[in-house]
C-alpha cells in the first residue's frame, strides 16, 4: 500500500524521502524507508515505540548521515552534514526534550544565536517585531517577555516553534509533540499547526495516538520494525486499521508450553492510586516538562491485579501511562494516596524498599544504566548492589570481597556475560552484557517475585533468548513475574496475562493466546476503554 | 574518577607512571619559573635531594604528614560520597578549640585524658560539620558554599572564644591563647633530635587510616556510601537513602577533621594559641587528590608534602626562596588531576576495547 | 494590597531605589538614637566605598565565570595575584600601569583555571583549590626574589598612585550641612559628601565597569550568549554558539575583574602589597555574588553592605554597637512584612532576631570585632537557607561541558 499518495500539481513534495538504511552497531534502525510528504500538509508518522521513527527524523534533520538512500527537499537533492545544513535548508525540528535555558526570558531563548544587533547592542525592539509577524501570521499566543521558567508545558513548546520558525523554517518536525500535553494543551497545538499549515508550512509530527493522528493529519505514514510499511489518509482507514498497521497483521504466537501457573497468589496490588510523582526522582533530575500526571488526572488511577506464583503477567501500554509509577509503588519509590500491596499474603504497604527487596522482590529496572548500575564499579560490586546484607556476599559487617566474587564468577558464566573478567567495570559492558549482569544478580538472590522493565531492550538477539529462557525456568519453578515491556513479541510469546495499561489505570485485560493485534492497539492507543473486561 | 581496580600490570605502571609525570611537569614549570627570575633550578633539586637523606628533615616531614593525612582522610571520606567538604578547615579549628577548652577544664588520668581530648575533638569537628549536612540535605545549599562561609565563620567563632571566653593567658602574654591542658593529656614524642621529632599522634594517624579503609573501603555501610555516591539513583532503587548517607558522610568527615589540630594541641603547644597551624584543611583536599583518595596514597601524599614544607625551608640558605616549594605544591596537584584525567580516559577506552574483543572471542567460539 | 505586593508592581529600579531610601532612613534613625554621629559621615562612607570595590570586584570576576557555566573559587587566588601584580607595576611604573598589570595578574591564575576546567574537564573546585593555594605561594616567591622581604613590597610613592577628585562644589558646599547633625537631612549630606570627596578614580573605574557589566551580559550578543551557556549549554550548542570559546571569554573576563579588585586593593586601599592582604576578600566576594543572586546590581547592594559593615570597626568611636540597633530594626522592618503577608513562620523568626539584637544592643558594652568579620558569610548563609527559592545561580554552573553531550 506504499506510495499511494496522489502528486498535486507540479508542486514537487516538500520532502522526499528513498531507500534510506541507517544501521547502528548490532541494529538496523531504518531499511528501505520511503516517505512522501506533500508540501503544505500536515504528515503524521506513526509506529509503536522503538519502530525507528526518531531514527528517521534525525536522518532528516541532519544529526546522522543514511548510510543509503537520498532525501530530496522541494525537489533538491540535498546532504545533510549537520543540523545547521538541514536549518539552512528550511527544517526546523522541535525535539521531545525542549532546549530552553530556564532563566533566559523567551525573547532571549527565541533569539539566541540569531540575534539582530544595532550599534552593539541587540536590538530586541527588531526582533520582537520580527516574533509578532510570526505571531500574527501563525496565531501562536506567548508572552515575550516573561521569563522562561515559568512557562508550562504548552507554552515551552510553543517557544521551541517559535524558535525554528523564527530561523526561517518551512518545514516542521514535531517530535512526539504530544506526549507531554494535557488535553487542551492538544487542542491549541493542532490549531496552532493546522494555521501553520494555512500559511503554507509543511508539518511532519511523530505521534502513535491513532485518535489524534486521524484528527489533524492529511497523510499518515506508518512504520513498523524500522521500515515505512504504508501511507494512508485518515479517510481510508480507521483507528482500528491503523492499529492493525502499527502493530502487524500478525501477533507472534504464544510459545504453547504448558501453564506453570499456580492457585498461590504471590503480588496482590488493590486499589493503588497515586497523584504525586516522587519527589526523589523528580526533585533530583531537576528537569523541565511535567509529569504525565499533570493537568489533575492521577499517576496510577485505582490499579487492581495479582500475579501468582508460576506465572508470568505482562504489562502492554504506551510509555508514560503509568508502568514506571505502578512498579515504584510495588517497590516502595512512589508513595501511593490509596489501595494496598500485599506479597505472599504480608502487607507490605508500608514497609521501606529494602524490607520489601529482602521480602523477595527481584527488580530489573527501566533504565540500567541509571538505576541498575554503578557504572565506574567493578562487575562483582555491581552484583552486590542491593544485597549487601545477603549471606553470600558479606561476613559480619563486611563485604566478603572472596565470596562475593566467587558468587559473581559463578552468575556470569551461567548467564553468559561477555567479559574478561569480574574486575571489569560496569561501563566497559556492551548494553546486553550489562543487561545480562543484571539479570544475573536478581536471579542469584532466589526472588519470590521478579518486576522485569524491558528485560531485553537494546540487547542483541543472543542474549534475549538467553534471558527469555531464564525466565521461562524460573516461572517454571515457581517464580512471579511482572513483564512490562514495549516488545510484542515479548509479551505475548511469555506472558500468561496480558493487562494494558492507559492513563495510569489498568484499561484491559487480555488473554496472549486469543487477543487480536486490533485489540491490543486500540486499547494501547486508548481507543476503547474497557472496564468489563478487567474484573 | 573511576576506581578501575584490574590486576594489570599496565595497570600498574599507569597508576604509579601517572603522579610521576605529574611531579615532573610540575617540576618543569617550577624550573622554568626559576630560570625567569634568575635562579638556578639546579640548587634547588640539589638541596631537596640532599635533603632526602637526612634524618632530621625526614623526621620534620613525617611529623608534617601527621596532620595533613589527618585532613586527607576527613576529604577523602566526602569524595568517597561525591561530596566536596572544603570545610574540614573550618571543622579542625572547631574541633581543636572543643579539645583544648573541654581537655583543660577535666582531670583524668593520662592514657584517659588523651582518649577524652580525641573524642572532645572528633564531637567538635562532627559538629561544625553538621550544619552543611543540614544545609544540604533540608535545604539543598551546595555543601561547597556552604562550608566556604563557614570556614570564616568558624574562624571568627574560634577567635571570639579563645581570645575572650575561653581566654587563658595572662594579660602580658605574647600569645593569646586557652589554659594549658593538664600533662595528663600531653601525647610524647615517638622519636626526637633536638627540635626535629615525631609526635606519638603518629599511631593516632595510622588507627584512623585503618579505620577509614575498613569503613569506607571495606564494610558493608562503606559500600552503601560509595554506592550512594556513584549512581544516587541506583542506590535508592536497590534501597539505600542517598540523602541519610550524604548526613552520615558528612558527620564521619567532619569528625576525622576534628583531630586534624590535635596533634599540635595534645604534642606541641598544649593550648588553642594564636600561632595554630593554618590552611592544613586546604592542604588536606591536596594530600587526598594526590593520593587518591586511598589510604596508602594519601599517606605517600602527605609525606611528599611534609616533605617539601621541611625541606623548603633550606632553600633560604642558597638565596632561592623556599615559597617556589609553595608553588611546587600547587603545580602537582593541577597536573595530578590533569594526567589521572587524561590517564583514566584512556584506561577507559582501553578497557572498553578488550571487553569488547574478548565479547567477540566469546561469539567466534560460540559459532565455531 | 499588602507591603509586599505594592513593593511587587513597582519596577526593579524603583524597588532599588525605594530599599535604598529606607535603609538611610533606619541608619539615620540608628545614628540619632545611638549618638554615633560618624555613621554617616562622608569619611565612613568613603571607607565603605573602598572597601567595597575590591569585593565588589572579586563578585563580578564570580558573575562572569558561573554566568559562563565554571565555577570560580579561585577568585581568591586571582585577587592575591592582582594585588602583587599591581603594586609591582604601581612601583616601576606608576599607578595606572599597577591596575593595568594588576589585571593581568589576575587574568594569568584565570587562563589556568580556564585551561584545567575547560581543556582538561578538571572539577572547577579542584582547580579553584589548586591555583588558591598556588597563588599566595607564587606572590610571596617573587616578593622575595624582587624585593628584600618576602612579605611585602616598598611602599608605593603617592608619585606612583592614581589619584583622587573631589567634586568642587558639591563636597565643600554640603559640608557644613552634614556637621549639623540633623536627622535625615545630614545623613544625605554624608552619603553625597563621601561619594564625592577625595573619591579614587579607579573607585569610578570600577563602579563603570559594574554598570557597564550590566550592559554586556543583558543587552549585547555576547552577554546573552554567555547566560546562556551558564544555564542550557546544549541549547546554545544547538544554536551554534560555541561553548568553549565563550566560557574561555567568561573566565578570562572573571581573572581581569579579580585582577582590577586586587590592584586596587594593594594600590588604592593601601599602599603597598602584603602577604595575606586579601583575607579572604576573594570569598567575600563569592558570597557577595550570591547575596546578590549572580546580578551586578544586587552584587553593589551586597557589597556596599559589607564594605560599610566593614568600615565601621575601623573608625574611631563604637559604631558596631549602633550597628545591631540598626540589624534590631532591620529585622523588625522584615517581620512586619512577613507578618503582612501571612508568613508566620518567617515573621517569628525576624522578630526573634530582631528581639536579640536588641537586647545584645542594650547589654553589651562592646562587639567583638570577629561578629562583622563573619557578617558577610553568616548573612549570605542565612540567605541561602531562607531565601534559596528566590537565588537563582546558573543552572549548569559546575558542570563539565562535553560537546555534544546532550542526550
Amino acid at each position: 500500500m506504499s506510495d499511494t499518495t496522489p502528486e498535486h500539481g507540479t508542486t514537487p513534495p516538500a520532502v522526499e524521502l528513498r531507500g534510506i538504511w541507517k544501521r547502528f552497531p548490532g541494529v538496523i534502525a531504518n531499511h528501505d524507508v520511503n516517505l512522501t510528504v506533500r508540501a503544505g500538509t500536515i504528515h503524521a508518522i506513526v509506529g509503536e515505540n522503538g519502530a525507528g521513527k526518531s531514527t528517521l527524523m534525525n536522518t532528516l534533520y541532519g544529526m546522522h548521515r543514511p548510510d543509503e538512500g537520498t532525501i530530496t527537499i522541494a525537489g533538491r537533492q540535498v546532504t545533510f552534514r549537520s543540523p545547521t545544513d538541514a536549518i539552512a535548508a528550511g527544517i526546523g525540528m522541535v525535539h521531545q526534550h525542549f532546549m530552553l535555558a530556564d532563566n533566559l526570558t523567551v525573547l532571549e531563548n527565541i533569539v539566541l544565536g540569531a540575534e539582530p544587533t544595532h550599534g552593539g547592542r541587540i536590538d530586541f525592539a527588531a526582533a520582537k517585531r520580527r516574533i509578532d509577524e510570526l505571531k500574527d501570521t501563525y496565531g501562536i499566543e506567548i508572552e515575550v517577555d516573561q521569563l522562561t521558567e515559568h512557562l508550562g508545558v504548552g507554552e515551552r513548546q510553543r517557544v521551541e516553534i517559535l524558535k525554528v520558525l523564527y530561523r526561517g523554517a518551512r518545514i516542521l518536525i514535531l517530535d512526539e509533540p504530544t506526549a507531554v500535553l494535557v488535553p487542551q494543551e492538544v487542542t491549541e497545538l493542532f490549531e496552532n499547526v493546522r494555521r501553520l499549515v494555512d500559511e503554507g508550512v509543511t508539518v511532519i509530527f511523530i505521534d502513535h495516538k491513532l485518535d489524534e493522528v486521524l484528527e489533524v493529519s492529511d497523510d499518515i505514514t506508518v512504520i513498523r520494525s524500522g521500515t515505512t510499511v504504508a501511507t494512508v489518509t485518515p479517510d481510508e482507514v480507521d483507528a482500528r486499521r491503523l492499529g492493525e498497521l502499527m502493530v502487524g497483521s500478525e501477533l507472534p504466537t504464544p510459545e504453547t508450553t504448558t501453564s506453570t501457573v499456580t492457585d498461590v497468589v504471590e503480588l496482590s496490588v488493590s486499589g493503588v492510586t497515586a497523584r504525586h510523582a516522587a519527589a526523589a526522582r523528580h526533585g533530583a533530575a531537576g528537569g523541565t516538562g511535567g509529569t504525565a500526571g499533570s493537568g489533575g488526572r492521577p499517576l496510577l488511577d485505582d490499579v487492581s491485579f495479582e500475579v501468582r506464583r508460576g506465572e508470568i503477567v505482562g504489562i502492554a501500554g504506551v510509555e508514560g501511562n503509568g508502568q514506571l509509577e505502578l512498579v515504584e509503588a510495588i517497590l516502595g519509590l512512589q508513595r501511593i494516596d490509596a489501595g494496598s500491596i500485599h506479597l505472599a499474603g504480608d502487607d507490605i504497604t508500608s514497609l521501606s524498599v529494602r524490607k520489601r527487596r529482602h521480602a523477595g522482590i527481584g527488580y530489573i529496572p527501566f533504565d540500567r544504566q541509571r538505576e541498575g548500575l554503578l557504572l565506574t564499579s567493578p562487575l562483582w560490586e555491581n552484583m552486590i548492589l542491593g544485597y549487601d546484607d545477603a549471606e553470600r556476599y558479606v561476613r559480619g559487617p563486611w563485604i566478603a570481597a572472596g565470596k562475593a566474587k566467587t558468587v559473581a564468577d559463578a552468575a556470569i558464566a551461567r548467564f553468559g556475560v561477555k567479559t574478561p573478567s569480574n574486575a571489569v567495570p560496569a561501563f566497559a559492558l556492551s548494553g546486553g552484557n550489562q543487561q545480562k549482569l543484571i539479570v544475573a544478580r536478581e536471579m542469584t538472590a532466589n526472588p519470590s517475585l521478579l518486576i522485569a522493565a524491558h528485560p531485553t531492550r537494546g540487547v542483541d538477539v543472543g542474549a534475549q533468548a538467553a534471558i527469555w529462557d531464564e525466565l521461562r525456568a524460573a516461572r517454571a519453578a515457581g517464580l512471579a513475574v511482572l513483564l512490562i515491556s514495549a516488545d510484542l513479541d515479548e509479551l505475548i510469546g511469555l506472558s500468561d496475562s496480558l493487562l494494558v495499561m492507559f492513563r495510569g489505570a489498568v484499561t484491559a485485560r487480555l488473554d496472549p493466546a486469543t487477543a487480536t493485534p486490533t485489540q491490543l492497539g486500540m486499547y494501547m492507543a486508548g481507543e476503547v476503554q474497557s472496564q468489563e473486561e478487567v474484573a | 574518577m573511576a576506581n578501575i581496580r584490574v590486576p594489570d600490570p599496565r595497570r600498574v605502571a599507569a597508576a604509579i607512571a601517572a603522579p610521576l609525570i605529574a611531579v615532573a611537569i610540575a617540576g618543569g614549570v617550577s624550573a622554568v619559573l626559576l630560570v625567569l627570575t634568575g635562579h638556578d633550578p639546579a640548587v634547588v633539586l640539589n638541596t631537596l635531594g640532599n635533603r632526602l637523606g637526612e634524618t632530621n628533615t625526614l623526621m620534620d616531614a613525617a611529623n608534617r604528614a601527621i596532620p595533613l593525612y589527618l585532613s586527607g582522610i576527613a576529604v577523602a571520606v566526602g569524595f568517597k560520597m561525591n561530596l566536596f567538604n572544603i570545610g574540614v578547615e573550618g571543622q579542625y579549628k572547631v574541633g581543636a578549640l572543643t579539645a583544648a577548652v573541654l581537655g583543660a577544664a577535666v582531670t583524668l588520668p593520662g592514657p584517659l585524658h588523651v582518649v577524652f581530648c580525641l573524642l572532645a575533638g572528633l564531637i567538635g569537628g562532627a559538629l561544625w560539620a553538621t550544619v552543611p549536612a543540614v544545609l544540604k540535605v533540608k535545604r539543598g545549599i551546595n555543601e561547597v558554599v556552604s562550608t566556604i562561609m563557614l570556614n570564616f565563620i568558624a574562624i571568627s567563632l574560634v577567635a571570639w572564644l579563645y581570645t575572650g571566653v575561653f581566654k587563658g593567658s595572662a594579660a602580658g602574654e605574647l600569645n593569646t591563647r586557652t589554659k594549658y591542658l593538664p600533662e595528663s593529656a600531653w601525647m610524647p614524642d615517638l622519636v626526637s633530635n633536638g627540635s626535629h621529632r615525631v609526635n606519638s599522634f603518629a599511631i593516632v594517624a595510622v588507627l584512623v587510616g585503618v579505620a577509614y579503609y575498613l569503613l569506607v573501603w571495606k564494610s558493608r555501610f562503606g559500600f552503601q556510601l560509595r554506592a550512594s555516591g556513584a549512581n544516587p539513583f541506583a542506590a535508592r532503587t536497590s534501597g539505600v537513602d542517598p540523602t541519610k548517607m550524604v548526613f552520615r558522610a558528612m558527620l564521619i568527615s567532619g569528625a576525622a577533621a576534628g583531630l586534624v589540630g590535635l596533634p599540635e594541641l595534645l604534642g606541641d603547644k598544649h593550648a588553642y594559641t594564636d600561632t595554630f597551624s593554618v590552611g592544613l584543611g586546604f592542604d588536606g583536599i591536596a594530600v587526598a587528590l594526590l593520593g587518591r583518595k586511598h589510604p596508602i596514597g594519601i599517606a605517600i601524599g602527605a609525606l611528599v608534602w611534609g616533605f617539601l614544607d621541611a625541606a623548603g625551608r633550606f632553600l633560604d640558605l642558597d638565596g632561592i626562596p623556599r615559597e617556589i616549594v609553595t608553588i611546587l605544591q600547587g603545580v602537582i596537584v593541577l597536573a595530578v588531576v590533569i594526567t589521572y584525567q587524561v590517564a583514566e580516559q584512556f584506561a577507559q577506552r582501553r578497557i572498553t576495547a578488550e571487553t569488547a574483543a574478548k565479547a567477540e572471542r566469546l561469539d567466534l567460539e560460540v559459532a565455531g | 494590597m499588602n507591603v509586599s505586593e505594592r513593593l511587587g508592581s513597582l519596577s526593579t529600579a524603583q524597588r532599588t531605589v525605594a530599599t535604598g531610601c529606607s535603609l538611610l532612613l533606619l541608619i539615620s534613625i540608628t545614628r540619632v538614637w545611638s549618638g554615633a554621629d560618624d555613621l554617616t559621615s562622608a569619611g565612613t562612607v568613603g571607607a565603605s566605598l573602598r572597601l567595597a570595590v575590591p569585593i565588589a570586584m572579586a563578585g563580578l570576576g564570580g558573575i562572569y565565570a558561573e554566568r559562563s557555566g565554571v565555577v570560580n573559587i579561585a577568585l581568591e587566588g586571582m585577587l592575591v595575584l592582582g594585588t602583587w601584580f599591581g603594586a609591582y607595576a604601581a612601583l616601576e611604573w606608576g599607578g595606572w600601569a599597577g591596575i593595568a598589570f594588576g589585571i593581568v595578574g589576575g587574568m594569568l591564575g584565570a587562563l589556568i583555571h580556564a585551561v584545567a576546567t575547560i581543556t582538561f574537564k578538571v572539577d572547577h573546585i579542584i582547580s579553584g583549590v589548586a591555583i588558591n593555594i598556588m597563588a599566595p605561594g607564587v606572590t610571596r616567591f617573587l616578593t622575595a626574589t624582587v624585593y628584600d622581604r618576602p612579605t611585602e613590597t616598598p611602599t608605593i610613592p603617592t608619585a606612583n598612585r592614581t589619584g583622587t577628585f573631589t567634586v568642587p562644589l558639591v563636597s565643600s558646599g554640603l559640608e557644613s550641612i552634614e556637621h549639623r547633625h540633623w536627622f535625615l537631612v545630614s545623613d544625605v549630606a554624608g552619603v553625597v559628601r563621601g561619594l564625592t570627596t577625595e573619591v579614587s578614580w579607579v573607585a569610578l573605574l570600577a563602579v563603570v565597569v559594574l554598570v557597564g557589566s550590566w550592559f554586556v551580559l543583558w543587552r549585547t550578543r555576547f552577554g546573552l550568549r554567555l547566560r546562556s551557556i551558564g544555564e542550557n549549554p546544549y541549547a546554545a550548542e544547538s544554536l551554534g554558539v560555541s561553548v568553549v570559546r565563550m566560557q574561555y571569554y567568561g573566565v578570562l573576563i572573571s581573572g581581569a575583574c579579580a585582577g582590577l579588585g586586587g590592584a586596587f586593593l594593594a594600590t588604592v586601599q593601601n599602599s603597598q602589597y602584603k602577604e595575606a592582604q586579601t583575607g579572604g576578600r576573594g570569598f567575600i566576594g563569592l558570597a557577595t555574588m550570591i547575596f546578590g543572586n549572580w546580578r551586578p546590581g544586587g552584587l553593589a547592594a551586597g557589597a556596599g553592605l559589607f564594605g560599610f559593615s566593614q568600615a565601621l570597626p575601623l573608625r574611631q568611636g563604637d559604631l558596631v554597637g549602633p550597628l545591631l540597633l540598626l540589624v534590631a530594626m532591620l529585622l523588625a522592618v522584615i517581620a512586619i512584612r512577613q507578618g503582612a503577608a501571612a508568613r508566620w513562620r518567617q515573621a517569628i523568626a525576624a522578630a526573634v532576631g530582631s528581639a536579640v539584637s536588641a537586647i545584645v544592643y542594650a547589654q553589651v558594652d562592646e562587639l567583638p570585632k570577629q561578629f562583622i568579620q563573619a557578617t558577610p558569610y553568616v548573612v549570605t548563609l542565612v540567605v541561602l537557607a531562607t531565601a534559596s527559592q528566590k537565588l537563582r545561580p546558573p543552572a549548569a554552573a559546575g558542570q563539565i561541558y562535553r560537546r555534544g553531550g546532550a542526550h
